[in-house]
């Protein structure tokens, strides 16, 4: 399995890609008029979150794949596009409530559904590795967190629409269907910033999917070397161990 | 068809015999209203307030059927004898759902009668039909999702944590949805009129998940 394939222009463009974001975050992005510098970690926050929910709809894609063609690659796949997008959802809760904060005055705003619908699609997948973990045949542990991966990435359009009807107009809606409020020199940077961090997304994910898959490979030729009794057993673990 | 009526009948008889996940859950639920009672300090509750303890409630309560209602198949071997049937596996989801279904509401008729007597404010709450309406409707989103994380979470080593873990998150939108079109049919100065919105959010949600869960159910059985 050659998970690296690409990883070189993956690297090479997101390096580049995420030193221009911020850049042009830093010296050309305007300040906003309300709120000053502290905005721009707007530029931050808005891209981690929305790469850490394609991520997560993207795992439900491999989930799907998974259940259709049976192969652990597909499974690998959809667990680190998962375990990525929460690491990442960690940083946009952070970095989102530092920017409630600034500029609404409170670490954590419930009347607002973005934040919160974003607080419960992370508790969910918070569930997906004790899940993984707790299973304990290699074969069913794939099949029910594939199962899992597919729920909970339809879930999270549905959450975002049920909160969302809630009505708050706090939240700004940067991309909204009249382009929101952002004048030129901040849509370039704001797209800017969000291929760097898709790029960023990818090429994490090559690196992770290409580490995972040579530990496995390592293992099996140790295995063919030493035999069965010449390798430590496995610990239990909520990443896949096969290929 | 056949399938589906035999295992909700079995199932049926089961609870009527062994009394295990109704009285439970019914238990559960009087129980919680009177820690609310102590909890929130108050005698009586109305508008979104009591809205929000009853769906809490039932929701919690819900949970307990969930983790009981795939233990005996998982126990007593009843999924392989299923997956010898020659029947559809979607059967088995379509009657456990079902039958979910039926302990909520079975439930359900003690424990909201319990809640308006102990909890809720003279005079609030006199609108019968859009209260059952609502019910109805996020019932079948609990039954659905219930039936499907209770097979998916049979399996795992930690059973009793990883069912609500799992299920309370994918709930949250019956939650919102439920209390946000209850609160006001318990407005302390008699029944508003039922936000037709948070049905369509629950009817939506409900057939949502019932596809989603027609999709994925066989997977869980596999073996």
């Amino acid at each position: 399995m050659t998970f690296g394939r690409g990883l070189r222009p993956f690297s090479i463009a997101s390096a580049v890609l995420v030193t221009a974001a911020f850049a042009l975050v830093f010296f050309y992005a305007p300040n906003d008029a309300d709120q000053g510098f502290i905005y721009k970690i707007f530029y931050l926050h808005v891209p981690l979150a929305i790469v850490a929910l394609c991520g997560f709809v993207a795992g439900g894609v491999y989930g799907i794949k998974y259940l259709r063609s049976g192969e652990r690659a597909d499974d690998l796949r959809s667990y680190v596009a998962i375990h990525i997008s929460l690491i990442l959802a960690v940083g946009v809760l952070i970095t989102g409530s530092i920017w409630a904060r600034a500029s609404w005055g409170h670490w954590w705003v419930w009347d607002e559904p973005t934040l919160v619908s974003f607080l419960i699609v992370f508790l969910l997948y918070a569930c997906y590795q004790p899940l993984r973990f707790s299973i304990e045949d290699p074969e069913r542990q794939a099949r029910y967190a594939a199962v899992f991966s597919i729920v909970a990435g339809a879930f999270v359009p549905l959450n975002f629409m049920a909160v969302r009807m809630a009505d708050s107009l706090t939240h700004p809606r940067v991309l909204s269907t009249t382009g929101g409020s952002m004048t030129g020199e901040m849509r370039l940077t704001f797209y800017t910033a969000l291929a760097g961090m898709a790029c960023l997304f990818i090429t994490l994910w090559k690196y992770e999917l290409a580490s995972k898959s040579a530990s496995i490979q390592l293992r099996s030729l140790k295995r063919r070397l030493a035999g069965d009794d010449g390798l430590a057993p496995l610990a239990r673990s909520s990443a896949p161990q096969q290929l | 068809m056949a399938a589906v009526s035999a295992v909700v009948r079995k199932d049926l008889r089961l609870e009527a015999r062994a009394f295990e996940s109704v009285p439970a859950m019914l238990m559960f639920s009087v129980t919680t209203f009177v820690l609310f009672h102590f909890g929130l300090d108050r005698g009586a509750l109305a508008g979104d307030l009591a809205a929000g303890v009853l769906w809490v409630t039932l929701l919690l309560a819900a949970v307990l059927g969930m983790n009981r209602l795939f233990a005996t198949e998982h126990e007593q071997g009843g999924f392989d004898g299923f997956l010898l049937a020659p029947v559809d596996r979607t059967a088995l989801f379509v009657a456990k759902a079902t039958v979910l279904f039926a302990f909520l509401v079975a439930a359900e008729l003690i424990a909201v009668p319990a809640f308006a007597l102990l909890l809720l404010e003279p005079g609030a709450g006199q609108a019968l039909p859009e209260l059952v309406a609502v019910l109805a409707l996020a019932d079948a989103g609990i039954a659905v999702v219930g039936t499907l994380v209770g097979a998916l979470g049979v399996q795992t080593r930690a059973r009793e944590l990883m069912i609500p873990l799992l299920a309370l998150p994918l709930l949250i939108p019956v939650i919102i949805g439920a209390a946000e079109a209850t609160a006001p049919l318990f407005a302390a100065a008699g029944a508003e009129p039922l936000p037709g919105r948070w049905l369509a959010v629950l009817a939506l949600y409900d057939a949502v998940f019932a596809l989603l869960a027609y999709a994925v159910f066989d997977f869980l059985l596999e073996d």
